[in-house]
């Protein structure tokens, strides 16, 4: 459970409403789709570049490619006679900034687990040092 | 010294955060088994945690609630889903109703802890796998403090 966070005004990513969120989810709800946008986030890439990586059909990346069209995760550009598939930065950027909020708490939990250990330590060694002083 | 990386997945809705304690392996794993020293790191300091009910064993549940500046209450829970002793934890953090009971209509988020023995010192790996980008977003909007919007982070935006 997460609460008690400082939060970026809305002005910080796009705004998704309740259909967006489920193509998006759904799109990425498939092994290749997902492996397709790793591909395309290093460099854009025609379906034909794409289809040759995969043991499926030209017909079955196409259609996983509108699937993540629709989803807004991807765009397509025309390039002379072939079409290349790009990521679509804002809509990873918006959930890369989530996973960045919730990177602050786990730091700030980790650093108060740091302490308790060390207060620990500090007890453990005046009790060694008092054990040292009796002997 | 503490030793942090950070691991977001963005695609795989996932977050992957490594540290490094200068403590043998049971007394970081007492930070977890241990309620009353749970409590000291797993709320943040404005809202901090307190545990009410602690069946530490596989199956076995954690009830909790988080206090607010303004005295409010956060219920929330853990479901342990597997544990091996100095090891691993693998839990189901969500929020609760008032009466303790896990509230459906709300996310939750599957978490696994991992401990390694490394040279003296103990790695602490915990795994955070969130079921949707909506469900990160609600679960990151939860409670906060609207006065609190000009966070450090916004101001690194801003220049």
């Amino acid at each position: 459970m997460v609460v008690g966070l400082p939060t970026k005004p809305d002005a910080a990513g796009p705004e998704f409403d309740e259909d967006q969120v489920d193509l998006i989810f759904h799109a990425l709800s498939d092994r290749t789709r997902r492996d397709i946008m790793g591909k395309v986030s290093q460099s854009e890439q025609s379906i034909s570049d794409l289809a040759r990586q995969y043991e499926v059909s030209f017909a079955a990346i196409q259609k996983h490619v509108s699937v993540l069209e629709k989803a807004s995760l991807v765009t397509k550009r025309v390039d002379g006679r072939q079409k290349l598939v790009q990521n679509n930065p804002e809509t990873l950027r918006r959930a890369t900034e989530l996973l960045a909020e919730y990177e602050r708490i786990w730091t700030q939990r980790i650093n108060a687990i740091g302490q308790i250990l060390g207060e620990e330590r500090q007890v453990g060694d005046r009790k060694r040092a008092e054990e040292r002083k009796r002997r | 010294m503490t030793v942090i990386s950070t691991t977001p997945d963005r695609e795989k809705l996932e977050m992957t955060v490594v540290a490094e304690f200068d403590a043998s392996v049971d007394q970081v794993w007492q930070v977890w088994e241990d309620p009353r020293k749970l409590e000291k790191w797993w709320g943040p300091p404005t809202w901090p945690a307190t545990f009410t009910t602690f069946e530490f064993t596989e199956g076995g549940k954690a009830e909790y609630h988080m206090t607010g500046p303004e005295g409010e209450k956060a219920p929330g829970y853990w479901r342990f889903e597997a544990i091996e002793e100095n090891r691993r934890i693998r839990l189901l953090d969500g929020f609760a109703t008032e009466d303790g009971s896990p509230n459906d209509q709300m996310p939750n988020m599957v978490m696994e802890m991992t401990l390694d023995e490394a040279g003296g010192k103990t790695k602490m790996t915990t795994v955070t796998k969130f079921n949707s980008l909506e469900e990160l977003e609600q679960l990151l909007e939860m409670g906060m403090d609207e006065g609190m919007t000009l966070a450090m982070g916004q101001i690194d935006d801003l220049l």
